[in-house]
């Protein structure tokens, strides 16, 4: 397997195509036959997102509002509005909410009901926030999820779940690490992590 | 739908097992899937999608991957809308007759569309609550598609914020209109839902339309 994202897939190689990449496309050429969709759309779909969109874009909001108290006073008041000055908008992230961690809270973030995400600022999910492990455990233990993510939360630190459940996405903006002060912007955004932002991690 | 969706709150479901740099997709028809799924003209109804993925049977909605349940709910959806004739599913050709459809979204369109602002919030009635009020999620338990989890119903919360109102899911999912309804975030705390073991800080924060709650 090589870690060639435009060839990552199990696909190929000695392995005969498996039945799901059959079944799907045969789905795909009667959807291109019928005019349904365009073939170069859904290449540029799958680069969009191996490529265009990914946690990097959310770790620049975060480095940004560590960095600018004005831009974060902005974040927490509308983050759609401030994401979008850095470029980033559009589906699954039409309506979004940024919580902050402090020393004294720690935020978390789910969809029990399906696996609500935002799109724009962190891409795609994870195998494992899809799943339904973390769906249906990270509501009543949550403690216990971010401590199977290597972080044992003091008792005194609240936890406050985020449960997706309408077009509101999350997003948490972990608290800077200390030590960093003499950091700038992109090194800091280099320190931001994909499950920070989720909150199954402190940085 | 009381189905296995709705799963939040169960334990027992298996280990969370993160993977370390884990690629977008595992396998390109992972990605050819989740891009025909956004090109496909089904894709209107985002709540009529998410219904459809629910009605998989509970054993094989918990034995499915992500993708291989976007691939089902696409495929059902295709047919139920007429875009794609039961027989051509089967055979994987368009019938000698069938129209030809213009695609909805052109490669040239997709950056566009991906940066495109989109808002379900819609004008309708003032909400009815208040922030900071106490409200009940109320003891429904609808045959269709609803997005008020089991574990709030019955339970009370306070509302910590109002979003307006927005495209309420109930109706929309099964073709009956937006029927814009007021939005508001909910603090439920841990104790009020899991009971007296947990940590007295804790809470869960679900968005919860106005015809989901009561005033407590």
């Amino acid at each position: 397997m090589t870690h060639d994202h435009h060839d990552h897939n199990h696909d190929h190689g000695q392995e005969p195509p498996s039945d799901m990449a059959l079944r799907v496309k045969a789905l795909e050429s009667l959807m291109v036959e019928k005019g349904l969709v365009d073939p170069a759309a859904l290449d540029a779909i799958v680069d969009h997102f191996e490529h265009r969109v990914g946690p990097r874009n959310g770790a620049r909001v975060v480095a940004r509002a560590w960095t600018d108290p004005a831009f974060k006073a902005r974040l927490m008041a509308d983050a759609t509005a401030a994401i979008a000055e850095l470029g980033y908008s559009g589906g699954q992230g039409d309506h979004m909410v940024v919580v902050e961690n402090t020393g004294a809270v720690h935020n978390l973030v789910v969809c029990t009901l399906c696996s609500c995400y935002p799109w724009p600022v962190l891409g795609l999910p994870p195998v494992w926030y899809k799943s339904a492990p973390y769906r249906s455990r990270a509501v009543i233990d949550p403690r216990g999820v971010i401590a199977e993510f290597g972080t044992a939360l003091p008792e005194d630190i609240e936890v406050r779940v985020w449960d997706s459940t309408a077009e509101i996405r999350y997003l948490v903006l972990p608290e800077r690490p200390a030590g960093t002060e003499a950091l700038g912007e992109e090194d800091l955004a280099a320190l931001v992590t994909r499950n920070g932002m989720i909150g199954t991690a402190r940085l | 739908m009381n189905g296995v969706h709705d799963m939040g709150g169960l334990e027992n479901l298996g280990s969370i097992a993160p993977e370390a740099d884990e690629p977008v997709f595992h396998h390109a028809w992972e990605g050819r899937v989740h891009a025909l799924s956004v090109a496909s003209p089904t894709r209107r109804n985002i709540d009529e999608g998410r219904h459809q993925r629910e009605k998989i049977p509970g054993p094989a909605y918990l034995a499915m991957s992500y993708y291989e349940k976007w691939f089902r709910g696409l495929s059902e959806l295709l047919v139920a809308h007429g875009f794609i004739t039961p027989a051509e599913m089967g055979s994987g050709r368009a019938a000698p007759d069938a129209p030809k459809a213009t695609p909805a979204l052109r490669a040239d369109e997709v950056t566009d569309r991906f940066a495109r602002k989109g808002s379900y919030g819609r004008e309708a009635a003032a909400p009815a609550f208040a922030e900071g009020e106490a409200v009940l999620a109320r003891n429904l338990n609808p045959h269709g598609h609803t997005r008020l989890p089991r574990y709030v119903r019955g339970r009370k919360g306070v509302i910590v914020a109002r979003h307006g109102a927005h495209v309420f899911p109930d109706s929309h999912a099964h073709g009956q209109g937006e029927d814009p309804r007021p939005l508001y975030t909910v603090r439920f705390t841990a104790r009020e839902l899991w009971g007296e073991a947990a940590n007295a800080r804790d809470s869960v924060c679900l968005d919860l339309w106005e015809p989901y709650l009561e005033r407590a």
